[in-house]
């Protein structure tokens, strides 16, 4: 399918001679690509899910079917899982102690209150 | 609005509809049997809506041109009363003839719409703002496959380029002109059968150019006609007879 290319970041398929006739094996071209489903404009795509597909522009015909069709949607983005970078899941370590780090969690500060009352005189003081 | 000019709107609706209802039947054999999950429920779907299309269609004339209820309309009536064009009558074959049935006709669906968006009759052209949405996707869709599949390999566009050759003829039997095609474009209702083939050829001829594929010279390709004038293909007989069979079990049953 795929073959090792001089960069080691990336696969590549294979080219072959350009005279050669192009041959597709089975699935060879197929991908499976992330969903991201937007339901107002303006609004964050969100993950939904994913398809299987051969290129991009199929990916978000079908993706408009498996997605779009049944709640609000304005918009959907694919992206192909492949180019997704992600942490090993033996990494989750990393995280382990944010829910010890309460310091940097908004919650602690109190503000309403005071957003509160200067809501209340602006009411109270109309701009002329 | 004249009884010459009724008649021969509800003709011209009652040919889009049947094209629209006998072509979302066939597409619906599919399901189930669609080259892989996700494309058999984009291809089901699309069906759907075609069928979706015909009942609006049918709808509209019950409700402005005194036609019958759209049930009895589509279920009971003979093969002959029928005015759906050969392309559509015809079995799924393989998926290659599908497509690009599906691809040719959905284009031909496009124009006409686009077309009737400056229809004087009020509910047509009400309706091809409803359905535009659903044609551009239906549109996009068949323009991805056909690339795809074009650029699949040397088989995979020797066959395509064998479902255009087979297709092209039939296809442009959707443009048989009716008997009343003078008086409906005197009237503001469409610009006639000719101009939209012409259009329709204009609209496919680079996307086909795009995927390698010859267009037939359609000067020399001479249109499958008769399916406008009620003379269809032996298919539609047992399309229909399968369609209704449910139906016709108790016509006046409530859904």
């Amino acid at each position: 399918m795929s073959n090792q290319s001089y960069d080691p970041r990336v696969n590549r398929l294979k080219l072959g001679n350009a005279d050669d006739p192009i041959k597709v094996e089975e699935g060879e071209n197929w991908n499976v690509y992330e969903v991201f489903h937007q339901e107002k404009r303006g609004a964050h795509h969100e993950h939904v899910g994913c398809v299987h597909a051969p290129d991009p522009q199929l990916a978000l015909v079908f993706a408009k079917e498996q997605f779009g069709r049944r709640k609000k949607c304005v918009n959907l983005w694919v992206v192909r899982s492949a180019d997704i970078l992600a942490f090993d899941l033996e990494d989750e370590d990393m995280f382990a102690n944010n829910l010890e780090k309460t310091y940097r969690d908004a919650s602690g500060f109190k503000v309403m209150d005071k957003i509160n009352k200067f809501k209340g005189e602006a009411v109270k003081q109309p701009k002329a | 609005m004249n009884a010459a000019l009724k008649k021969a709107i509800t003709t011209l609706i009652t040919s889009m509809a049947d094209d629209a209802l006998i072509l979302g039947h066939r597409n619906s054999e599919w399901t189930g049997l669609g080259p892989i999950m996700e494309e058999d429920i984009a291809f089901s779907s699309m069906a759907q809506d075609k069928i979706g299309h015909a009942w609006a269609l049918y709808r509209i004339l019950q409700e402005h041109l005194g036609g019958e209820d759209p049930d009895q309309f589509a279920f009971m009536r003979a093969a002959k009363d029928f005015t759906c064009c050969h392309l559509a009558e015809l079995p799924i074959g393989s998926y290659d003839f599908s497509l690009m049935r599906h691809f040719l006709f959905d284009h031909a669906e496009a124009v006409r719409y686009e077309s009737l968006q400056q229809c004087s009759f009020e509910p047509l052209q009400q309706l091809s703002k409803k359905v535009k949405g659903e044609l551009k996707y239906h549109t996009l869709h068949a323009d991805a496959w056909l690339l795809q599949l074009c650029r699949g390999g040397e088989e995979s566009h020797r066959r395509m380029q064998a479902a255009l050759d087979r297709c092209f003829p039939l296809a442009a039997g959707i443009f048989e002109p009716g008997p009343q095609d003078a008086l409906l474009i005197d009237a503001g209702i469409y610009p006639g059968e000719q101009a939209l083939y012409d259009k329709w050829l204009n609209t496919i001829y680079p996307l086909l150019v795009n995927a390698s594929l010859n267009l037939p010279d359609p000067a020399a390709v001479a249109p499958q006609y008769g399916g406008r004038y009620g003379n269809h293909t032996p298919h539609l007989q047992a399309l229909l007879q399968e369609m209704g069979e449910v139906f016709r079990l108790d016509p006046t049953a409530e859904w």
